[in-house]
């Protein structure tokens, strides 16, 4: 859970790491590229075979990991992936049912087959709860080791199929352990790169706050797709190698607590790491090997350790290595915050053209209930609307049809005068449209920084194989989202809490922290759902003052909240509802001496 | 042919039915949906096996201690897999931690007992052909619990509060009903349940360790499609499943029958992600 481990991090650019953090950083990576390439030298075959197995388990973990460690996704039955990359690579090189294939090019089309399936396997996510998907992904590793076992005249039915040998330059046995080494660093520089890119904090945002990363202007359809494409590869590869290594193959050589191991070494690992999912893969495929009389209680072992794991540090090993975090941060820290430098974060300039958001006649139910009935409002440029009312008025309602999380009975909303669509929240972000949410939405696994850079996901240009190869466009969204998200942390004053897990952070600290993510959109329209709950009489008048500031550049602000003094020093205009309808509605001094206003809500 | 079709089916469905009603207690009171119901449907069996087949115990013995046994173990999943992820159910801990422990009982299961499927006895010689007693006993099983649970729910004041916690167990518990032991003794109910469908199934299906992941995976099938918590649709969607599966099986085969089910579960579940009778889903923002 922890700052993605990656070889590849980007550095950020406003303090040089140091060199002895650099290394710090690299010195995991580095021994075990060196274990890995001097491993030969132990002469001994049996070790061979056993990391050509870690290897190969490694490139399937390798994806699954962005699926269950990233994604949250608990794709319990990967090894269905694996026995079909295994089977249509034996297939294919055997000549039987078509002319032989040359084993590289079968272990590619092994690759596209297994993307192939990945998205088969991975669809259900789209619609599913957790554990129904686990329940279809197990449905699938059950169906394909059944249907290998049927398909006779193709697989060899119980009997099995031989697995190809792979021919020069990678044939003998350590000739093929260098190659399954080659392509699982390939597999782990890749995933690494994807894990530090804008995509990798877009799944941990999935999985961690679903709605923010909405509101952020993340599809989550596909995403998950592309990364279940990618997962699918891999594992249809590592299957390719797996029916290679095994010379081979029969059903039975997939069992479900195969399955169990791929899942349990990345829990082991840790979600959200990738160093550590690898140490977890390797302690996994070769602690039976040792313990020879063990081995008929691997898999018992296996799920003593899974029970331990979560329930006594559901962290995993990265959680241990993560020593950074447990350093006690500054006890009573403040909240200072800059709006001098909201020039430089929203950077209006180019198209700061006054608009507004209007709603007319909104209506919209919840089964009786009516949450709103017929209600307007015009959010414009350049002024703070305060939305105010007792609770279950449906302020916040007002706030969810205008990102598009509910979509009204009836009634119109337009954004200059151009329609705007009601549903797809993920669409808002287009739009310029920000938010905040009531409780704070935080990817709690996730640095400060990168919880902001997440704001700014729409603003990258490289594409997710292009994030993946490491090109140059993903390094330069990297270092211009890195610096905007710092900029917004500067103006909201957390800059100095930048490198700390956001779940550490204090309630007050975490409104200023959503804050800053909004910003990242560069909005042209900012909306924040009761920001001041929570904080402190000083805090409250900062958090006024930075909200003034930020209207003033240009942004329609929407403002939800209880603090009446606050919304009457900040708002431009005030709307006050009460059971779903208008109250009133106008200038702060019309609202405060409104009579029936007074009565219903503010109190004589 | 069709008479097989059906007895077999309904006997197979039953226990699907009753693993689905093992599912649904366990959920009514923890919101958590428990790997360990295939788990305990698996025991029914084997257990049933070791204690008459093996120790030799008179029939209705073996079942008394075999339900006795249900009951301890769905405490202890209660005690080890379920009460310490409850505080996070958001995170689906609960999904692992249930799967970690059904996996320790099944290898411990399958080392002690054996990866072979063994015979279990015939212990009522009643009834021939499609009318025996590996047929109808599965679904008198099934017809008995229903009964049981309909008599525990409408006529007794613990089955009220267990109706209670199932609808809101804030509120419940705000009412001051023991919110804890409840859950207890729902997973001890669940216990019993999923051990007397192995039990009863255990003629057709066998004392296998193996049968855990197939009645996990039919048993869910009922009440994903029926909507969960609902014993109406598990019971409905079980002897369906049963009688679809056996049909099939029949027609084009083994393999087809359970892709075909598998094909038409998904399917399902993709256009209607709630289950057929399900409501929609809860607000999220």
């Amino acid at each position: 859970m922890t700052d993605v481990t990656a070889p590849s991090q980007s550095k950020r650019t406003r303090a040089a790491p140091s060199l002895l953090a650099r290394l710090e950083h690299a010195a995991p990576w580095l021994a075990l590229a060196i274990i890995g390439v001097a491993l030969p030298l132990f002469d001994d075959s049996y070790i061979g075979v056993i990391a050509q197995r870690a290897c190969i388990y490694w490139i399937l973990c390798a994806g699954l990991n962005l699926v269950v460690g990233y994604a949250g996704q608990i794709a319990i039955g990967w090894v269905a992936l694996l026995t079909l990359g295994a089977y249509s690579t034996a297939v294919l090189t055997a000549g039987k049912v078509m002319d032989a294939w040359n084993p590289y090019l079968a272990l590619l089309a092994s690759g596209v087959l297994g993307g192939a399936f990945g998205v088969i396997v991975g669809l259900p996510a789209l619609r599913l709860r957790t554990f129904y998907f686990a329940m279809t992904t197990l449905g699938f590793a059950t169906i394909v080791t059944q249907v290998a076992l049927a398909w006779t005249e193709v697989t060899g039915g119980g009997v099995g199929t031989p697995g190809p040998e792979f021919p020069w330059p990678f044939n003998p046995e350590w000739g093929f352990y260098y190659f399954c080494l080659l392509l699982a660093a390939l597999a782990t520089w890749m995933t690494a790169n994807i894990a530090s890119s804008r995509y990798g904090r877009a799944l941990i945002a999935i999985r961690d706050a679903e709605v923010a990363a909405e509101a952020s202007g993340i599809a989550k359809p596909r995403l998950l797709m592309t990364v279940f494409v990618f997962a699918g590869a891999l594992a249809g590869v590592a299957g390719g190698l797996f029916s290679s290594l095994q010379s081979y193959i029969t059903p039975d050589a997939f069992t479900f607590d195969l399955s169990v191991l791929f899942f349990i070494a990345i829990l082991i690992g840790g979600r959200g790491s990738i160093l550590g999912p690898l140490l977890g893969t390797i302690l996994l495929t070769v602690l039976p090997e040792f313990a020879a009389p063990l081995v008929a209680w691997s898999t018992f072992l296996y799920a003593a350790l899974l029970l331990v794991i979560v329930l006594v540090i559901p962290g995993g090993i990265a959680d241990l290595l993560d020593y950074k975090n447990r350093r006690p941060l500054q006890q009573h820290r403040e909240i200072v915050a800059r709006p001098e430098l909201l020039a430089r974060v929203l950077d209006r300039s180019k198209d700061a053209k006054p608009g507004a958001i209007e709603l007319k006649d909104i209506s919209l139910h919840f089964g009786g209930v009516r949450a709103i009935d017929g209600l307007d409002l015009a959010i414009r440029s350049g002024e703070v609307h305060g939305l105010i009312g007792p609770n279950g008025s449906g302020k916040t309602t007002t706030l969810n049809v205008i990102s598009g999380y509910y979509a009204p009975r009836s009634g119109t909303a337009t954004l200059n005068g151009a329609p705007l669509p009601f549903g797809a929240p993920h669409t808002r972000a287009r739009y310029r449209i920000a938010r905040t949410f009531q409780t704070p939405r935080l990817i709690g696994g996730a640095s400060v920084l990168q919880n902001v850079m997440i704001g700014g996901t729409i603003d990258g240009h490289a594409g997710f194989s292009e994030a993946m190869l490491s090109l140059p466009r993903h390094h330069r969204d990297e270092k211009a989202l890195g610096d905007a998200a710092m900029i917004a942390l500067q103006t909201v004053g957390l800059e100095t809490l930048a490198d700390v897990r956001a779940d550490r952070l204090q309630h007050s600290e975490l409104r200023f922290m959503e804050i800053a993510r909004a910003l990242m959109l560069r909005p042209a329209f900012l909306m924040l759902d009761e920001p001041a709950a929570g904080l402190s009489a000083e805090e409250i008048r900062r958090l006024g003052a930075l909200i003034k500031a930020i209207s003033r550049e240009g942004v329609g602000v929407l403002l939800v909240e209880h603090h009446a003094d606050m919304i009457f020093d900040v708002s431009d205009r005030v709307t006050v509802l009460n059971l779903g309808k208008m109250l009133a509605a106008g200038t702060p001094d019309e609202i405060r001496s409104h009579r029936e206003v007074v009565n219903a809500y503010l109190g004589g | 042919m069709l008479q097989s079709i059906v007895s077999y089916g309904l006997a197979v469905g039953a226990v699907y039915a009753l693993i689905g009603i093992t599912y649904n207690v366990m959920f009514s009171a923890s919101r958590v949906f428990s790997f360990t119901a295939g788990m305990l449907g698996m025991l029914g069996g084997v257990l049933g096996a070791l204690f008459i087949n093996k120790l030799g115990l008179p029939a209705i013995v073996g079942l008394v201690v075999v339900l006795a046994g249900g009951a301890v173990l769905g405490v202890v999943t209660e005690f080890i897999a379920v009460r310490p992820v409850l505080k996070s159910i958001e995170q689906h801990l609960y999904v692992l931690s249930t799967l970690a422990f059904a996996l320790l009982v099944q290898q411990f299961t399958a080392i002690e007992w054996g990866t072979d499927a063994q015979p279990f006895p015939r212990l009522i010689p009643i009834g021939e052909g499609w009318l025996d007693q590996k047929f109808w006993l599965p679904m008198l099983a099934c017809a008995l619990t229903i009964v049981g649970l309909e008599f525990l729910y409408r006529r007794t004041l613990v089955g009220r509060a267990f109706l209670a916690i199932a609808e809101d167990s804030y509120a419940a518990r705000a009412l001051g009903l023991p919110e804890t032991r409840l859950r207890i003794a729902s997973y001890a109910l669940a216990g019993v349940i999923g051990t007397l469908a192995g039990f009863a199934g255990a003629q057709i299906l066998l004392a296998f360790f193996g049968n855990q992941a197939i009645l996990n995976f039919y048993g869910f099938v009922p009440v994903a499609l029926g909507g969960m918590g609902s014993n109406r649709g598990a019971v409905i969607g079980g002897l369906a499943l049963g009688v679809f599966q056996q049909a099939a099986n029949f027609l084009v085969g083994g393999i087809f029958a359970s892709v075909a089910v598998f094909v038409v579960f998904i399917i399902i579940l993709l256009l209607r992600p709630e289950g057929l009778a399900g409501a929609s889903t809860a607000r999220r923002v």
